[in-house]
């Protein structure tokens, strides 16, 4: 059993999917399916265990032979990054039953399941595979149940957001399968292992170069990286709002993962930021992104596009961190892909409650909401803190990470950039706060009560875990770093 | 050398007229053609890789000897039947757009998710 962990990570969650199906009545389904996400978390609970105390776990789909056959690799970036998916998957599933049934047709419950699943698998496939084109695979596995998912909201506008999003997540995987093809080309390998060592002998041709030129926007597409960001708030702001919260958590944060691994596993740190001027592009992005956003989200009414332009500023945060492209650097961005989860999954998850008890997120129906739903209102004012990066709070830890890591390298003015970024994110947070605790609630809204406890149980757990790792981080600080120290080759 | 890469001056061709036809057109069944376009256009390109000169089909029999690359097939099998997974979807999705907004146009479509905000607006102020 142990030694097939990485491929039962995967195949579990896809088995389940048309199991769901079967089962017929939603109640069952969602007990179901949260029976199977909480077994894919033990499953990668034990495979971090496996890699932190003996290395990286290789396991031979079907027993082919690595280079021609399918590999799964686990190390300890992936580990990471299984253990973050799963859980969040299984915290979100929690709550789910009770936020569809306001949101979602009764008929489509089951299959809501389905396609939940689904994406959990194609989320896992991609992090937990070894095979460059096997990552496409399941990066449309993943983003064809994410499409379909989204289209499930009730306000028409989320299927124009889905249709968007198709269209540019279609391109972006697409230009990931040329890259491939390319690579594959120069190479006659897809497994990324081999590709690693078979690359460099090549790496000066064109084709090389366009390749990485294709895998990289095709990522960042995913990633929703300033300037590729459009379908984003429009989807997380329509989606159903279970949806929202899962792939606020996960989604970003697996094409993060990819583009790691791409540019330090794949095609090796010289190339990336050596040979391509990887490095000063995006640094730039990153910092235009962070502002670019956090001002549009000053300036949003619904409070779900409010987060998710606050999201695209975040991705902002990591993409920094990793253009500095040192070991604390990349620790930095890893912390903040763990960090960002927890903080983003508690307040998606508390706006989802919102809307179980208003039916909407605009910011003027907010009003006096923190005495209606004072510890909803308290899980959002914690995470917004995080956001922020108060100490005391896991936004805190990325951040201090990220500003050592800058001014390590002498990059101050950037370093100044960040902390003065951190205000525009202090008056998004404010603008809810205000609104939700220094006004009188609505006449119309005053039967408003605290939501239910399935809801209140799985935004603790994430608040307090937000709290919990900001004051003691040796569990994601230590995993975060040994994961950025593998990548870079240095042996701890 | 022209002609030595006829098969990619396709490729790269049919790739930019369906990006074109992506970015420019408004309706969007067009944009979904223009998606299938490009998408087909890797397909060939995967299938013009394995090429081998000279070689037949990757069949096992004791006279072939020399034979194309089957694995870039196989690869691009999966990607057949992931673009038309893809298609379909986004033919669902017009159907349900058409009977949500009553118009398949971009345009039209923003119009009227622009009306829904400005007249929330105008109420406010009202």
């Amino acid at each position: 059993m142990i030694a097939h962990l990485p491929v039962l990570q995967v195949i579990v969650p896809l088995m389940a999917a048309p199991i769901c199906l079967i089962l017929k009545r939603a109640q069952l389904a969602w007990l179901f399916s949260l029976l199977v996400s909480s077994l894919t978390l033990l499953i990668s609970i034990l495979l971090l265990q496996q890699v932190m105390t003996s290395g990286v776990v290789s396991y031979e789909l079907g027993g082919w032979q690595a280079p021609w056959g399918i590999e799964y690799r686990i190390d300890k970036l992936n580990a990471f990054l299984l253990l973050i998916i799963s859980a969040i998957s299984t915290i979100v599933l929690f709550a789910a039953q009770t936020s569809i049934e306001k949101e979602i047709d009764k008929n489509k419950h089951t299959l809501f399941y389905v396609l939940y699943l689904l994406s959990l698998t194609g989320m896992l496939g991609i992090v937990a595979t070894g095979d460059a084109f096997n990552v496409f695979v399941f990066l449309e596995i993943a983003s064809l149940s994410t499409y379909a998912l989204i289209a499930m909201g009730e306000d028409r506008r989320a299927l124009w957001a889905s249709y968007q999003y198709l269209v540019m997540g279609t391109i972006g995987a697409t230009f990931i399968l040329i890259g491939v093809g390319l690579m594959y080309q120069m190479t006659g390998t897809l497994n990324m292992q081999d590709l690693s060592q078979r690359l460099p002998e090549v790496a000066q041709t064109r084709t090389v170069f366009t390749a990485f030129a294709f895998v990289i926007v095709g990522v960042c597409l995913k990633l929703a990286l300033f300037p590729l960001h459009h379908w984003l708030p429009n989807a997380y702001a329509y989606a159903p709002s279970i949806v929202t919260a899962f792939f606020a958590a996960t989604a970003t944060k697996v094409a993060m993962y990819l583009l790691i691994r791409l540019t330090f596993s794949v095609f090796g740190l010289s190339f990336s930021f050596t040979t391509i001027p990887l490095q000063t592009l995006f640094m730039a992005l990153g910092l235009f992104g962070i502002f670019v956003a956090s001002t549009s989200a000053i300036y949003q009414n619904n409070i779900k596009h409010l987060f998710a332009y606050s999201s695209i500023a975040q991705i902002g945060y990591m993409i920094v961190g990793f253009s500095i492209s040192t070991v604390t650097g990349l620790t930095a961005t890893l912390l903040h892909v763990f960090n960002h989860a927890l903080m983003k999954c508690a307040i998606f998850l508390a706006l989802a409650a919102v809307v179980y008890r208003l039916g909407d997120v605009q910011l003027n129906n907010f009003h006096g909401l923190g005495r209606q739903m004072p510890l909803t209102m308290a899980a959002i004012v914690v995470g917004g803190l995080s956001l922020i990066g108060m100490p005391l709070t896991v936004g805190f830890v990325s951040k201090w990470y990220l500003l050592t890591a800058l001014l390590e390298q002498g990059w101050w003015p950037v370093a100044v950039l960040i902390l003065f970024a951190a205000i525009l994110a202090v008056i998004y947070v404010w603008r809810i706060i205000e609104v939700a605790y220094f006004k009188e609630p609505l006449v119309n809204q005053a039967a408003v009560k605290e939501a239910p406890m399935l809801f209140l149980v799985p935004i603790w757990a994430l608040t307090i875990a937000n709290i919990y790792f900001g004051i003691d981080t040796r569990l994601s600080v230590q995993v975060a770093q040994a994961a950025a120290q593998s990548l870079f080759g240095v042996t701890p | 050398m022209l002609i030595g890469l006829f098969n990619n001056w396709i490729v790269v061709m049919l790739m930019m007229i369906g990006l074109y036809i992506v970015i420019a057109h408004g309706n969007l069944i067009k944009k979904i053609v223009g998606l299938t376009l490009f998408q087909t256009s890797v397909f060939i390109f995967y299938i013009s890789m394995a090429k081998v000169v000279g070689g037949t089909a990757p069949i096992l029999a004791d006279d072939i000897i020399q034979y194309s690359n089957p694995l870039p097939h196989a690869l691009i099998l999966t990607a057949i039947v992931v673009a038309i997974a893809t298609t379909a979807l986004a033919l669902s999705l017009v159907i349900r757009i058409k009977a949500a907004y009553g118009s398949i146009e971009e345009e039209e479509i923003q119009r009227q998710d622009n009306q829904i905000q400005a007249d929330k607006k105008e109420r406010k102020q009202a």
